[in-house]
């Protein structure tokens, strides 16, 4: 009897065994600053989350007695590329490590997904994740939420009037399908068609699409250029197959098609393919090449804009303690405080906005093949050809009239000249 | 038998109650996690009623789970209702709207048997997921939809005691009906469709009408499941709809057990354990996660459930003499 009672007890010792492992553990200390960083380490998104956690990473590591002081505590958890994981793994940083702030998030979803988490007890910090509506038409339900990176739409604006000037008229889009890949596409199309462009056609693989066999061919022949927005594992594969295809047409796409995350690992496809972003590894400054220099000697890659805008959103955190002495001056200050940051970052110059959104140089870029920073071998380059200064999330519209639009979607702005 | 089974419903409820005696007192994050996994272990063992009562695997569950959230979350952001007393009517309209799905995708699915009946739920699971992601209009498609506050009407559930007191009474609750459901003789002619359709039916028994009841009631658990998992979560996106998630459902009952109800919340509580919990504090928790699957199903083909009975093998085997009235018992 006792024994066949221990056998049945079995799956309650389990169970016991496992509420005693998640026993709590509690972080303590007064100076403390906590951290808690959110980026992928797994899954299709893991190349870009590593690039996000070494920027961030090395500005500890290389400022080991900045933030005024204050013991840092970085706290990195993997939110696999999915909101819901990101949501999970949020609470866990605010429930069981106390963070002051979390930071990072990669997808515009996750961005979503990410702020309704932020509150007076951790404010959510996106390095990365671009979702426009945040910093725009839901900025107020949020107030614990402040952007250091970017909003998805802002290289776009300038992008489009940029392409207007180079005489094309008419461009076919294709994004990933996701609200990313919606804002990236909004943006061009309405800065594009305001200079009397035409979007021709918009075409929406699904994110993390691997074969554009489907897709290339239905691209429409009198199209004077291609705009495309790809992400993550799709940036590889989609030149690659459209160059297979014979395409002879130019090129043009979001940052994130061509950022440096993948850009060593493509082939010379890619030649000549311009794209925006507020940051090129081959920005020509003395800052940027040291940066370039220091981060390829710690981690055997150029940065990517994942890892600048990390790098530089640490900079800006350590500001705002450095100012406070070490102390964290509580969520409400914070926010303020961060908000009023202007700084001289690797990038360039960067402050937030009202809307607490950065406002920023923004570069046309376009690959090219040389030797760069010394290095003696040709490699892959984002030179800038043009730089836009001090580029706002509304660039070149009115503020007022901008809000009064709905955020950019699959349907908006609605494609007048498909047909 | 009778005492075994006693014995076996004291386990049960004894570590019920242990759940929710000891997990209040946790920290809260740990909270969170035994919610989720409540909430999901209902989506599990309703699968494991078509699995491991009725030997339907199916690959489509999830959509079930879906709807339920779905329709939480919609009610919730777009016409303001179930944030109060109404939560009671979104739970009925949550279990409404899920048993009719399962309803409609029973009429196509319940013909094919084994891989066939994989791969139609399969394929209807998927275009629920399409619908989630594409239909952005309703659905927010990629992005989800994300909840605020969850619902308060005497008590308020945005404190996550409370939620998970009652999440917690919804799963037990569900485990008792379904309990109730397998012991009774519609459960019983169940196992007999699994064990062999043809005998079952050349009994009298109409076994598609069967094996429809077990699927809608099935689909109707899934609802439930789906409008906690809303309110756990606070966003529910195309990720929820998923063909992962509705494997990770059948991975989890096969893990605990198929047919023991309780293996699958076990395999839910061990799963979200290793990949919410685990992967908190070391990298390389997917290999373990692989390798509880991978020994599972080599050394435990019956699950986690089955370790009593190999044990009680293995001492038969060092030279007990057998115990007749055991053998009659082994667990079905």
């Amino acid at each position: 009897m006792t024994n066949s009672l221990l056998r049945r007890l079995s799956p309650l010792l389990l169970g016991g065994c496992l509420a005693l492992a998640m026993s709590p553990s509690q972080p303590a200390g007064a100076e403390e600053l906590r951290i808690g960083y959110l980026a992928p380490t797994t899954g299709i998104f893991a190349a870009v989350g590593k690039d996000m956690v070494d920027g961030f990473q090395m500005y500890l590591d290389d400022h080991k007695k900045g933030f005024g002081g204050a013991d840092v505590k970085f706290i990195v958890e993997d939110e696999q590329g999915k909101p819901d994981t990101a949501v999970t793994k949020a609470k866990k940083l605010v429930l069981q490590d106390k963070v002051h702030m979390f930071v990072g998030g990669l997808l515009a979803s996750t961005g979503y997904a990410l702020a309704p988490v932020s509150s007076k007890d951790a404010i959510y910090i996106s390095s990365v994740a671009a979702a426009d509506d945040l910093t725009q038409r839901d900025l107020a339900k949020f107030p614990y939420f402040i952007r250091t990176g970017w909003s998805s739409s802002q290289p776009s604006h300038p992008f489009g009037q940029w392409a207007c000037e180079q005489g094309y008229k008419k461009i076919v889009a294709i994004g990933a399908d996701y609200a990313f890949g919606y804002e990236v596409i909004g943006g061009f199309q309405r800065a594009f068609e305001a200079c009397g462009g035409q979007i021709v056609q918009k075409i929406w693989p699904p994110l993390g699409t691997k074969d554009f066999g489907p897709y290339i061919p239905t691209i429409k022949a009198d199209a004077d250029a291609i705009f495309t927005l790809m992400v993550g594992p799709m940036s590889l594969q989609f030149p690659k197959q459209l160059a297979a295809a014979g395409n002879k047409k130019p090129v043009i796409g979001g940052g994130t098609s061509y950022d440096e995350f993948v850009l060593p690992a493509m082939g010379d496809e890619v030649i000549g393919h311009v794209s925006a972003l507020m940051y090129s590894a081959a920005i020509d400054t003395p800052k940027n090449a040291a940066f370039v220099k220091a981060y390829r000697a710690k981690y055997g890659k150029v940065p990517s804009y994942y890892s600048e805008v990390n790098y530089t959103t640490a900079q800006m955190i350590d500001e705002v303690m450095t100012k406070n002495k070490g102390k964290y001056p509580g969520s409400d200050e914070f926010i303020k405080q961060l908000n009023a940051v202007k700084i001289d970052s690797i990038r360039g110059p960067v402050s937030i906005d009202d809307m607490r959104n950065p406002v920023q140089n923004i570069y046309i870029k376009k690959v090219e093949k040389k030797k760069m920073f010394g290095y003696d071998k040709d490699e892959l380059w984002n030179t800038v050809i043009k730089t836009y200064a001090n580029v706002n999330q509304f660039g070149q519209f009115k503020k007022d009239e901008f809000l009064k639009t709905p955020v950019y979607s699959r349907d908006f702005p609605p494609c007048k000249f498909c047909n | 038998m009778l005492k075994s089974q006693k014995i076996k419903i004291m386990i049960v409820a004894a570590a019920l109650v242990a759940i929710a005696v000891i997990v209040p007192n946790t920290n809260s994050f740990v909270i969170l996690l035994v919610t989720r996994a409540l909430a999901f272990s209902i989506l599990v063992m309703s699968l494991d009623i078509l699995l491991g009562y009725t030997g339907l695997a199916s690959l489509g569950q999830a959509a079930y789970l879906g709807v339920g959230a779905y329709a939480t979350a919609i009610l919730a952001t777009k016409y303001n209702f179930g944030l109060g007393w109404d939560f009671w009517l979104v739970i009925v309209f949550g279990i409404l709207f899920s048993a009719a799905l399962a309803a409609v995708f029973g009429l196509l699915a319940i013909r094919a048997t084994g891989v066939y009946f994989l791969m139609i739920t399969l394929a209807l699971g998927q275009c629920v997921w399409g619908l989630a992601y594409r239909w952005n209009s309703l659905t927010g498609g990629d992005n989800g939809i994300n909840l605020r506050g969850r619902p308060k009407f005497g008590i308020d559930l945005a404190n996550d005691v409370t939620f998970f007191y009652v999440v917690f009474g919804f799963f037990a609750v569900s485990l008792l009906l379904m309990y109730v459901l397998v012991r009774s003789p519609f459960g019983r002619s169940l196992s007999g469709i699994r064990e062999r359709e043809l005998r079952m039916q050349i009994l009298g028994y109409n076994t598609w009408l069967h094996k429809y009841i077990a699927f809608i009631i099935a689909g109707g658990f899934g609802g439930l499941s789906g409008v906690l998992w809303a309110h756990t979560a606070g966003i529910v996106s195309p990720e929820n709809v998923v063909l992962t998630t509705s494997v990770d459902a059948l991975l989890m009952a096969v893990l605990g057990g198929a047919g023991t109800l309780v293996g699958g919340v076990i395999g839910t509580f061990i799963v979200i354990a290793l990949r919410e919990y685990l992967s908190t504090l070391v990298p390389w928790w997917q290999y373990v996660l692989g390798a509880v699957y991978v020994l599972t199903i080599l050394y435990l083909p019956s699950g986690l459930m089955g370790i009593p009975e190999r044990i009680r093998q293995r001492r038969n085997a060092l030279g007990k003499p057998d115990d007749p009235k055991k053998l009659a018992t082994a667990p079905s």
